[in-house]
């Protein structure tokens, strides 16, 4: 474990490093200054501007902003939908595969417009590289672009000393597309690349095996969207399988890249966050509230993997480490990274809403596999996801605030402003809106026939599947207990006999999209709400929210939220496997 | 309404705009650089044997039913490379505990009759899990360990010299630091089949 933990606490340590670094350039981005790259993206900057008939510097009240997030996201839905329903006639379909069908392309376009990326459809088995390129790995780039616009526009809300203007959402997509990922993700691209990740337009190729059988190699343009999939906190695989995949992660050097690509933005904006209302010391606040929750993931799911699980001790297998061997359980795990890597990357892909995976999270321990339910059940706070991470734990802190307030009996106050009903009221909003949603969902997803076929899984597992299910949708995540089914993969070139499920499908697409921007509306009117309001001096009596005290009742409150709402329906699964060796 | 309107537009723009750039300048632009930069890499790093593609290195096959081989992990999808999913079975299952039970009792009956001290406890456990992808290209050290006996007395080779082999394929962690040691089992059985047997 010692060796392990070394992996875990200088990947740690590299990214708090890069946090102060990214940080300041993505507040040069939002404040629309100069940066290094300016010589050369600037001109198609303007480009961008006379395309879409926008002037940058025209600002939105929250209104007008929330509008136009909401419109493009609409559209966007639209032509997702659209590429996926004519598949068939579209170029570059090497393997020649049929369009999908309208219950799976409504689930598959609601996800990737919300940057959730849930995957009931596998990627080499049903879509071409027209589709993955032109459809996927745009809204990887746009949809994480909205989730960190709106979060430029909660902040300059926050920020404010006078007025009600959020800045330009337009200008915003525009400046993160072209300044901040697009850029980032043609280098990462390439780095995987070097190492093995493919990067090709051949379709797939068959050889003769040393042992002189036939296999068959997928191929595509997967660097490129393993680039963005990572750094938007996408998460959807080229591959059914994701990050497990060798040629979508072929080495421990690719893992930590592509862990860091995760992280680096969510984790990041901590520290735009402090630059943009003039007091660093806020940012590391909230990034100290989420380190320490998220080391406290890490070990746990860590510690319940190395342990193996009820089904490796039944059957007499060893799962105690030794000379030239992990340990742990190793079902549904690779050997290249073991049971460290695959618990760091289980931890942070639902901490973050990527959701990518490198190992089967179906497979993992009760207890291991309650650490990705939990993380996903704190509203996606924990650096979550890309932007919307960030402006959901202002809500939180807001909430705080409140509860601070009522306590010591003063007026609540974040930054010098009043919280006063309204904000409270919007608040409560935007943090109840996704936990009534799981519950909701996967209730109504265990008690119905429609629901449970989707299980595979025997005993409280089966349980665990829905529940994983529609928390993953509800938070955007995109994760899977992946033998919870929507629907039935073709196994053979083409979509004969391929299926979705309606219920499944149409559940799963509302619950992401409703949960997605009813939140972001609430905290850009949250923002809207506070962007006018007078700033009063600190005092002896102001309760500072950039304090240790401040970040301990910040992570009691996001633990008592996530707790009390999803405390029973964990105990149902993940718990009671994690307390019995009874197998089902 | 105006507003509405506007957005409408300035959406539709936006969307032919980024999808021009995004979905197709980068991905091939990404792909050109690449061809160019990392053409063995970028295209699934196929290892040729005699001049004829055998795999690629990173992608695991099913070497059964022949003992001069190294084994790859057990694997839920027959070792597919166009075809991927996962076991997807629970930790308290007890399909997959009757699972690991037969690859545990399959193991032993394949090698200890050339590693007669081999109990179960001494089995590393990559050796009766299913990997995640269904074609890990790697064995644990420990399991090639253990294979070599069987791979040597069928080849009529020396326990070292196969050992040697397996020494010399092991990869390591990144920097030393990050991932868990491994044996690329497609490359050793190729550098077996070079090797002159007796």
């Amino acid at each position: 474990m010692a060796q392990g933990w070394a992996q875990i606490l200088v990947f740690l340590a590299v990214l708090t490093a890069l946090v102060p670094l990214v940080g300041g350039y993505v507040a040069r981005i939002f404040r629309g200054e100069r940066v290094f790259l300016s010589p050369v993206v600037e001109p198609l900057e303007r480009c961008a501007y006379r395309v879409l008939g926008v002037r940058p510097e025209q600002g939105q009240d929250w209104r007008a902003y929330a509008r136009s997030i909401v419109v493009f996201s609409l559209l966007s839905w639209l032509a997702l939908y659209l590429i996926l329903r004519t598949q068939s006639i579209q170029p570059l379909n090497p393997e020649g595969f049929g369009s999908g069908p309208w219950n799976l392309s409504f689930n598959t376009a609601s996800s990737f417009v919300t940057n959730t990326n849930w995957q009931y459809y596998g990627g080499e088995t049903t879509l071409s590289y027209f589709t993955q390129m032109a459809g996927l790995t745009v809204q990887n780039f746009v949809s994480a672009a909205v989730g960190i616009a709106a979060l430029a526009a909660v902040i300059r809300g926050f920020a404010a000393r006078s007025g009600a203007q959020l800045g330009n959402f337009w200008s915003d997509l525009v400046r993160i597309n072209l300044y901040l990922l697009a850029p980032l993700s043609l280098l990462a691209a390439l780095v995987l690349a070097s190492q093995g990740v493919i990067q090709t337009l051949d379709g797939s190729q068959t050889f003769h095996t040393l042992a002189g059988g036939a296999q068959t190699l997928a191929l595509g343009p997967v660097a490129s969207q393993e680039a963005i999939k990572q750094l938007g906190t996408n998460g959807g695989g080229f591959f059914n399988v994701n990050s497990a995949f060798p040629l979508e992660n072929p080495s421990g050097f690719t893992n930590v890249v592509e862990l860091g690509l995760m992280l680096l933005i969510p984790a990041s904006l901590t520290s735009t966050f402090g630059r943009m209302i003039g007091n660093r010391r806020q940012g590391w606040a909230l990034y100290a509230a989420m380190m320490a929750m998220f080391l406290v993931a890490v070990a746990v799911v860590y510690a319940a993997e190395q342990h193996g699980s009820p089904a490796q001790h039944h059957a007499g297998v060893l799962t105690r480490a030794f000379d030239g061997s992990s340990g742990g359980n190793m079902e549904g795990k690779e050997q290249r990274f073991g049971i460290a890597q695959s618990s760091l990357w289980t931890a942070v892909t639902t901490v973050t809403s990527c959701g990518a995976v490198n190992s089967a999270l179906d497979s993992l321990t009760g207890i291991g596999g309650l650490v990705p339910l939990a993380s996903m059940g704190t509203g996606e706070v924990v650096f979550g996801g890309v932007g919307s991470g960030l402006y959901y734990m202002l809500l939180f802190v807001l909430l705080t605030v409140f509860i601070a307030g009522l306590m010591v009996g003063r007026t609540p106050e974040f930054l010098g402003k009043k919280i006063e009903a309204r904000e409270v009221k919007l608040v409560l909003v935007g943090v109840l809106v996704t936990p009534l949603l799981v519950l909701f969902a996967t209730a109504w997803a265990v008690a119905s026939p429609d629901g449970t076929a989707s299980i595979f899984n025997h005993g409280p597992q089966g349980f665990s599947e829905s529940l994983y299910a529609y928390m993953s949708q509800a938070n955007n995540n995109g994760s899977a207990f992946a033998g919870y089914t929507g629907f039935v993969q073709p196994h053979a070139p083409g979509n004969g006999g391929a299926y979705g499920y309606d219920f499944a499908n149409l559940l799963g697409g509302l619950t992401m999209i409703v949960a997605r921007f009813l939140p972001m509306i609430a905290a850009l009117a949250v923002a809207g709400s506070l962007a006018g309001k007078r700033v009063a001096p600190a005092g002896a009596g102001t309760f500072r929210a950039d304090s240790p005290t401040f970040v301990v009742l910040l992570i009691g409150v996001v633990v008592i939220v996530a707790a009390l709402t999803f405390f029973p329906a964990l105990l149902l699964g993940p718990v009671v496997q994690g307390l019995t060796h009874h197998l089902f | 309404m105006n507003g509405l309107r506007k957005d409408l537009t300035t959406a539709a723009a936006a969307i032919v705009f980024f999808t021009l750039l995004l979905g197709l300048a980068y991905p091939l632009l990404s792909t050109g650089i690449a061809q160019l930069a990392f053409p063995g890499a970028a295209d699934g790093s196929r290892v040729e044997e005699n001049g004829r593609v055998v795999g690629s290195r990173l992608v695991g096959q099913d070497f059964r039913g022949l003992p001069r081989y190294f084994q790859s992990r057990p694997s839920a999808t027959e070792y597919s490379g166009d075809v991927t999913y996962f076991h997807n079975l629970g930790p308290n299952s007890r399909e997959l505990a009757e699972f690991f039970a037969e690859q545990l009792a399959a193991y032993l009956k394949r090698e200890r009759p050339y590693d007669p001290g081999l109990a179960a406890a001494a089995v590393p456990v990559d050796a009766v899990t299913t990997s995640a992808s269904g074609v890990d290209p790697q064995i644990s050290l420990a399991n090639a360990r253990i294979q070599a006996h069987r791979v040597a007395a069928v080849r009529g080779l020396p326990v070292a010299t196969v050992l040697d082999l397996v020494g010399a394929h092991a990869e390591g962690r990144f920097l030393s630091l990050f991932g868990e040691p491994g044996v690329n089992v497609l490359e050793l059985n190729l550098a077996l089949d070079r090797e002159p047997g007796r």
